[in-house]
């Protein structure tokens, strides 16, 4: 019921006290020093490396990375992928969410082997998936099996089969984190609400656009964050599958950074990462603020 | 025509021993105000949810207007329901919220507008309107729940202890402004309490509820002047009928409490020479300073004004009981008084079963 309710406000000072450090920032003061030296400090080498050259400030590694001709494909292959596979993930993460709080027979066994991926490396992914859509893979195996004909799927002059197989692969790995999000938005959401809109003569579409989906709005918009960033860096499942043939933009940074021996220009293509990651995320957050909630805020 | 007709509904929930609804069965006439009365626990809500669809039985069945609902799913019974948790939706505002069935039975605009309006006037509630649920009082959230569910046109109308939160003097003028707009709406309506007074001031009719059976379904009335056992004796009215231990005399014409004989009503001509329990509500003891005929002394242990009235706790024949006097009337701890029980108030309870006894 008080969901929203803001806790009550902890008074600790009193003016006769003298001023001190307050304790919660002795407390987070370890972790605070922490991510300085092990994030920013890295994030602050990688930006400069991207702009430093011999004498000072340039631009050439910018300029060299979006003259490649691999970076505009890569750049586009990888919007094309969010775009795509966001909703499918979060359409399939619902669904599989409501079935298991219909609570079927076995429901926390089902839960497990649905959040198994989670648990996978995506390179071991990608491998798995490489067995399975490769010319002699399981897959050709099953359609030469039932008398037809097999598919290239990995084809490098294939790209719709090429992207078609990386987004199978990245969907079937990373939506139980979306489920898991989901599921545990929903666990906190109070079952009268559901059943208020039932005995009110709401239908199933009904109630989930008008209440379930609305109250898990929380939680949806942590897994799209998280799910957005981390699709930017899709990357070890791409190569796996298909090497070169389909770039992404943190593939391109490997291969700069191993193949091409550059790590200035690898800099500068993890610096895109890293705006539309921060942009997306920004974006995600005022589309998402709930308007009629501001004032309890 | 929406009249219920209960049968022999029974539902144990999933892991739990005791059974919540033990075989219960209760008839409902169309339009008619009835009130589920009980202590905490005895499976009024889970009656309620069975009605509205949202929980299933193991066994029996519940028709609606003569069609058979016990498994149609809750959005398709037609309906409304005031939530003991309220469940009002947090994500939105109190307007759209009492509008919340009709929009979505897809009602034009002004006639969900026209509802809204009527139903926040009925309910004190236009200054809060476009407020969220979170930001309104419990009481004033719980009004909505009431609000929500007026607005609809349903079938029957289910309350689940709409009135719980509120603070006394609200809860009574509630109480009455509930039992107008229910009349006026003539909606078969299923209400929940705990709290015997309103159950007496609404209900046409009464089911009084222990351990999942209905223990006594009647008139207001009749359920308070006449309680079929102890049980419902004791839970209805403050305070509780007064239960004494006494015995039949061997003719039957005389009761026998202690040293005490008093003369019995034909009804125990029957029972001579039994135990059984005399139960008489406080306000049908008369007292006196003074002796008279027929009357039994007692020794006065505490006097409470009530305003109205004083109640006093007398010791009879090494028995409690609970009387209450006029406000006039003047006495303090130790007194003796004599009291008068009058015959037509009398009732009877076999002493072991505590059932009410029948002439036979
Ligand atoms: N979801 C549930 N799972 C298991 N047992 C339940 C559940 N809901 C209720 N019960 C049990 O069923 C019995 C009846 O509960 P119910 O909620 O119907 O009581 P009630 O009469 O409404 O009480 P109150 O006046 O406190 O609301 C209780 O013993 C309760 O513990
Ligand atoms: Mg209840």
């Amino acid at each position: 019921m008080t969901v929203d309710s803001p806790p009550a406000p902890v008074q600790l000072d009193t003016p006769a006290r003298p001023r001190r450090i307050p304790p919660a920032v002795l407390l987070i003061a370890p972790s605070i020093v922490f991510m300085a030296l092990l994030l920013g400090w890295p994030v602050i080498q990688g930006v400069l490396q991207a702009f430093r050259g011999d004498e000072g400030f340039t631009l050439d590694y910018i300029t060299r990375m979006v003259e490649d001709p691999y970076f505009w494909p890569a750049v586009r292959n990888t919007l094309l992928l969010i775009a795509v596979m966001i909703p499918l993930q979060f359409v399939f993460a619902i669904t599989m969410a409501l079935l298991l709080r219909s609570n079927p027979r076995l429901n926390k066994v089902h839960f497990f082997v649905w959040a198994i991926p989670l648990a996978l490396s995506d390179l071991a992914a990608g491998l798995v998936w490489l067995s399975i859509f490769n010319d002699r893979g399981y897959l050709n195996s099953v359609l030469t099996s039932l008398g037809l004909d097999s598919i290239p799927w990995l084809a490098y002059d294939n790209p719709a089969t090429l992207f078609l197989c990386v987004l199978v692969a990245e969907v079937w790995r990373s939506t139980s984190l979306v489920l898991v999000i989901v599921v545990s938005g929903l666990q906190g959401i109070p079952k009268d609400y559901d059943e208020a809109a039932q005995v009110f003569g709401a239908t199933f579409w009904q109630r989930l656009r008008h209440v379930t989906l609305p109250l898990l709005k929380p939680s949806l918009q942590v897994a799209l964050i998280l799910r957005t960033i981390l699709a930017f860096q899709t990357f070890a499942v791409a190569q796996a599958l298909t090497g070169q043939n389909f770039p992404l933009v943190v593939g391109e940074t490997y291969r700069w950074y191993t193949a091409l021996q550059n790590p200035n220009v690898a800099a500068a293509l993890a610096l895109v990462i890293l705006v539309a990651s921060m942009l997306i995320s920004v974006f995600y957050l005022r589309a998402l603020r709930d308007k009629g909630q501001e004032g309890t805020r | 025509m929406a009249d219920i007709t209960i049968s022999h509904l029974v539902k144990t929930y999933p892991g739990a021993t005791e059974r919540a609804t033990d075989d219960v069965s209760l008839d409902i006439t169309d339009g008619d105000f009835t009130v589920l009365l009980g202590p905490s626990g005895c499976g009024k809500t889970t009656l309620l949810r069975m009605l509205a669809g949202l929980e299933l039985p193991d066994s029996g069945s519940i028709a609606v207007g003569g069609k058979d609902v016990t498994y149609l799913p809750p959005n398709k019974r037609n309906m409304s329901m005031v939530f003991q948790s309220y469940a009002v939706f947090p994500h939105r505002k109190v307007r759209y919220n009492i509008g919340f069935g009709l929009s979505m039975a897809k009602k034009p605009k002004e006639e969900i507008d026209r509802k809204v309006a009527w139903a926040a006037d009925l309910l004190q509630l236009g200054p809060y309107l476009d407020r969220l649920p979170a930001q309104l009082s419990g009481g004033q959230r719980q009004r909505v729940a009431v609000a929500r569910a007026i607005v609809m046109d349903a079938d029957v109308l289910l309350m689940d202890e709409p009135l719980s939160n509120l603070d006394a003097l609200l809860r009574l003028n509630f109480r009455s402004e509930l039992k107008k707009i229910v009349k006026d709406l003539k909606t078969t309506t299923v209400y929940v309490t705990h709290d015997q007074s309103e159950a007496l001031s609404l209900g046409d009719r009464v089911a009084v509820m222990r351990k999942g059976q209905i223990a006594q379904l009647g008139d207001p009335l009749d359920v308070y002047d006449a309680p079929a056992d102890r049980f419902v004796g004791g839970f209805i009215g403050s305070p509780p009928m007064n239960f004494i231990k006494a015995a039949v005399s061997g003719d039957g014409g005389a009761l026998i409490v202690g040293d005490q004989r008093l003369r019995a009503p034909s009804l125990l001509q029957s029972y001579s020479s039994t135990d059984v329990l005399l139960g008489v509500r406080a306000e049908n003891v008369a007292v006196d300073t003074q002796r008279s005929s027929g009357d039994v002394p007692g020794t006065v242990l505490v006097v409470e004004p009530m305003g109205s009235s004083i109640l006093l706790t007398v010791e009879v024949e090494g028995q409690t009981i609970k009387v209450q006097a006029p406000p006039t009337f003047r006495t303090s701890p130790g007194a003796t008084i004599w009291l008068t029980f009058s015959p037509n108030s009398m009732r009877f309870y076999d002493s072991e079963t505590a059932m009410a006894l029948v002439a036979r």
